[in-house]
Order: C-alpha cells, then structure tokens, then sequence
C-alpha cells in the first residue's frame, strides 16, 4: 500500500506521470480484478499537464479508483452488470466535480457487486474481485474493487458508496480504512441510486488521514441533492489529533452476539489500548439490533424494485434485437440484463411493497427503523461513540457462500444498522487472524466524523496494525 | 409461503421474464427470506414510521433557468432513436 503523503513525495522526486504509468503497470499485471474500466490514455495526460504546469489542489495530481456506480463524464459506468454495459455517463456526479477541482487524477472504475447488492463482489458481471491477503478469498462488497485495489497498492485512495455496509465490509476485509458518511454529508447526485434513503458515498484509504482528506474533498452541499444537507464546512484533517482522554466509548454487547472469537479479542483489545489512552468504556444496550437486519433488507429491496424500474433500455442499457409488444420488452431486457442477486431483490421489494403485504413488510420495518434511530440516539446520550466489530468474520472464500442469500445477508448485521439511522461509522484495520485483516467499527452520532476520525486515528497511531 | 404462482406474478409486476429454472429457485430462497424478514412479525412497534433519517422537509429553489444537457448528449446512449426522440416499443 501507498499512502498519499508518500505518493507525493516520490512524484516531487520521479513525476507524476511516471508514478501513475508504475500503477498502471501493477494493475495490468494483477489477478485482483479490482477494475472494470481504466482510463489509462486521459490520466497519464493529465499526469504530464500536471508534471508541466505544477499539481495543485488538495488532492494535486493524486491517483484515485471510483466505484462503477458514480458517473463519470465520458467513462463508461455500468454499475458492474449487463443491463449498462457501454453506458457513458454525459454529466460527472458532485462528488467527481469535487475530484477534479481538487487536482484528483482518476485512474478507473473499479469492480463491484451488481448495482451494489452483495456483500462479496461476486455478483459483478464481469467476475469477481479477489482478496488481496489470499487471491481464494473474497475482498467483502458491494465495493470491493475500491477496497482490494488499495489495499494492493494498485492506487493511494478510492471511493466507494455504503448502503448496508459497503464501504466499510470490504475495508474490514482488505485491511484497509473505510468511513460511512452520515446520511446527508455528501451528495448523492450522480451516484446511480440502489436504496436512496440509505445510502452514502464514502472514502477509502491505507490510513485515517487519507480518509479525512477525501472526505475534506467530497463532504459539502449540493442543492441538486435534496437530502444534501448545509453543513458548516471544516478541515476533518485538522480534527486528526492523538488525543482520547476523557472519551466515553460505548460497547454495545449485541454487536458482539455471533461474532468469530479471534474478530472479538482483536476488538476488545483495540477498546482496552483505547482505555489505556485516557478513555473509559462502559456496556451499552441497542436493545432493538436484532430487528436491524430484516428491517433494512425490507426497506433497501424495497427501494430498489421502484429505483431498477428505470431500467428498461429506452434511454440507455441493453436492448435486445427484436421489439415485441411493451410488457414483454421490458421483461424480456430485464430478464437478460439482471443477474441473480438483482432479480432476486427486486422479486421481494416488489412484493413486500405489494398490496395485502405493505403494511406487514415495508411499513413495519420503517417504523422499526425509527427504534433503531432512537437505540442510537439515546445511546449517544450516555457515550461519544460505539465500538464494535465492523464485520462478524474475516473474509470468506470465493463460492463459499454464494449459493445460500441468507447467509450472505446475515454477514452484514454490524453494519446495516448505521444506515437505518444515517449515523456515521468507520472501520479501521485492528488485526490479523491466519494472515486475513480484521476490521473495529467507530460510530458516532450525526455529523460527529471529526470524533470518531479522532478516535480511530489515535487507535492507528497506537495499535500499530499495518 | 409463496408459491411457484406467486412468484410468476411478482416477476410479471416487476417485469422480469421468469425461466421454469428462476421460478423454481426463486421460490425456495425467496420462502427462506420472508420466513426470516417474519422476525418482524415478534413486535409491534408503537411509533411513527422512518422514510428518511435527514429531518429535512420541503427543499425548495427559485424558479430559474439554467443550462441544461444538449438532446444530442441525452440521446447519446439511447439504443434507439428517431428524429431527436427516444424510441421505445410499440403500443398498440
């Protein structure tokens, strides 16, 4: 891995163009495969407008990787499936306005799982991203490619989007830092929508600091977002001191229920380091986690049958050869376009969302939702942030659990709950078992990702984990 | 329990063409899945439903123009078109 201090050191000492050409050279010879697209011929452009005229910005010249599902003005984007194979986005999403203003050079789309429903990067179309620890395992998902390709030194930093959990699984398995933004921290516009009302667009680094850079770059309003909320705008960089005396960490012990024993020492170790520091600890209940997990599958398959309904390859996508009649066109391109897992989720969004089931499905887990909005809140009565495992286990092999949904479903009952309450979370790297990372999640409440940036930037500086 | 039928039906709604294999398959997993979404049957939650966790409320702008993409950049990844229209399949 390379972080972005040392990335620029080393292109003030080569060039930019020389460096960005070196990461290309790994990536071409990689079994990761971590891209879906590169942009080879524009970055090394700009590397050399930007060796001539000085790198500027607070991401000068600085490589990065986006998850295939935010639009990039003229890079092909498919959010890894077959119904968007070929699409060229015309508009750049906010946040890639942000990249590009700051001096940011993107070096190519990176692999995920199809439209970001999965948590292994198994469900792309174009296969799946290996784990760079052990090329027989996973890298976790929905954003795997982003994950796996710094965490094998592939690019410095990347972004991904986290809807149940998919910045911060593969962060987790990968070994790499991942933050969860709270709901309305950053724009969602251009971000092509799963379940809107959860998820956030988020940062990945080989470190803290490199996360509150690209989080310093992307977080802002932008009134084509409406959800996007006005927030007084700071440097998260500056919020990096090593300081944790007097903080008040809460562990809730349902996030440990189920939890590898080798994933649950490495935690309760990072929380006893954290102690040492100056904090104190104390056990806090989220009596209603248990309900989290059908609650957020409800609601973001629910979301997604109405947010895929746009794809019926009128104004984009796949079309297949031969109109038929309306119905059956749509079916039929919907049908050869969707993988599984896609078909699958919009299946049961459709009918939780359908007449006689409504009520049982979809507007009970909504106002399940609101108890778990109200487990946080009141926990953040009590302590300044959470720790927990950010995933039960450490990264599993490729197949290992494709074929059961369930059980890949289960996987994300650490996470899934942030989203249900907008909160924002990290997971930065706290160990290793039998050579695979693990991962600790910080959350704190609202808008708090100068604290937990805080917190898990003094546990990096201290556990020395790399 | 849903049943094979069902399934059919829900794949007619979401306009998803359905093998004899997906039905089949489908059927099972998606059994499994409600059976595990029926945790939510254990309680009854005495509170107003979440759809968003922003707190923000209407949103709104003034009422200016702006510049907005070029037909021919919209049409650009359409698969088919026709005199600057999108053409879709036929109706009737």
């Amino acid at each position: 891995m390379m972080n972005v201090s040392e990335m620029k050191r080393r292109m003030e000492e080569t060039s930019a163009e020389e460096m960005i050409q070196s990461l290309f050279d790994k990536i071409e010879r990689s079994k990761l495969n971590a891209f879906i697209t590169l942009t080879k011929e524009q970055a090394l452009e700009e590397a050399r407008k930007a060796d001539k005229n000085g790198a500027s910005g607070l991401l000068g010249a600085v490589p990065i990787a986006i998850k295939d599902n935010i639009s990039t003005k003229g890079i092909q984007t498919t959010c890894a499936s077959k119904i968007l194979k070929g699409y060229v986005p015309p508009y750049d999403a906010h946040v890639i306005e942000r990249l590009k203003a700051e001096g940011a050079i993107i070096i190519g789309k990176t692999n995920m799982d199809e439209f970001a429903m999965g948590s292994s990067t198994e469900t792309s179309f174009f296969g799946p991203t290996r784990n760079p620890h052990d090329l027989n395992r996973v890298p976790g998902g929905s954003s795997g490619g982003s994950a796996a390709a710094v965490a094998g030194g592939e690019v410095p930093i990347a972004l991904g989007s986290d809807t149940g959990g998919s910045v911060r699984c593969p962060a987790s398995f990968c070994g790499v830092v991942g933050l969860k933004p709270t709901y309305g921290m950053v724009s969602r516009y251009g971000l092509i929508s799963y379940a809107n009302s959860l998820e956030q667009i988020g940062p990945f680094g080989c470190n803290v600091e490199d996360v509150a850079l690209l989080l310093d770059v992307i977080a802002g309003h932008d009134p084509r977002d409406s959800t996007s909320h006005v927030v007084k705008k700071k440097r998260y960089v500056d919020e990096l001191k090593d300081d944790v005396s007097g903080l008040k960490i809460g562990v809730p012990k349902e996030y440990f229920e189920g939890v590898d024993k080798d994933v649950e020492k490495a935690v309760r170790d990072g929380i006893t380091l954290l102690e040492g520091l100056g904090a104190s600890c104390s056990e806090v209940k989220l009596p209603h986690t248990k309900y989290a997990l059908a609650s957020y599958y409800i609601i973001a398959m629910s979301e997604a049958s109405s947010n895929l309904a746009r794809f019926d390859g009128v104004r984009y996508g796949l079309r297949l050869e031969k109109d038929k009649d309306w119905h059956t066109t749509f079916s039929e391109i919907r049908a050869e376009g969707f993988g599984e897992e896609v078909k699958r989720r919009i299946l049961l969004g459709t009918y939780a969302l359908s007449a006689g089931y409504y009520g049982r499905y979809y507007l009970k887990a909504l106002k399940v939702r609101t108890l778990i909005k109200q487990d946080f809140e009141n926990a953040f009565k009590k302590v300044d942030v959470l720790i927990t495992p950010t995933m039960p286990c450490a990264a599993f092999k490729i197949g290992e659990k494709i074929d059961d949904p369930l059980s890949l479903y289960l996987a994300d009952v650490n996470t899934v709950p942030m989203n249900l309450a907008g909160v924002p979370s990290i997971s930065v790297p706290c160990g290793f078992a039998n050579g695979l990372p693990m991962g600790m999640q910080i959350v704190g409440g609202h808008f708090d990702e100068g604290l937990i940036l805080r917190v898990a930037h003094t546990f990096e500086k201290h556990a020395g984990v790399a | 329990m849903i049943g094979k039928k069902d399934v059919e039906h829900i794949g007619w709604l979401a306009r998803i063409k359905l093998s004899d294999e997906e039905k089949e398959e489908f059927t099972g997993q998606l059994n499994t899945i409600l059976d595990y979404f029926a945790k939510l049957d254990e309680i009854d939650p005495g509170v107003a439903p979440t759809h968003h966790v922003s707190g923000i409320e209407n949103v709104f702008r003034d009422d200016v123009m702006k510049e907005s993409l070029s037909q021919e950049d919209v049409l650009r990844n359409a698969p088919r078109k026709e005199e600057g229209f999108f053409k879709g399949p036929r109706i009737v």
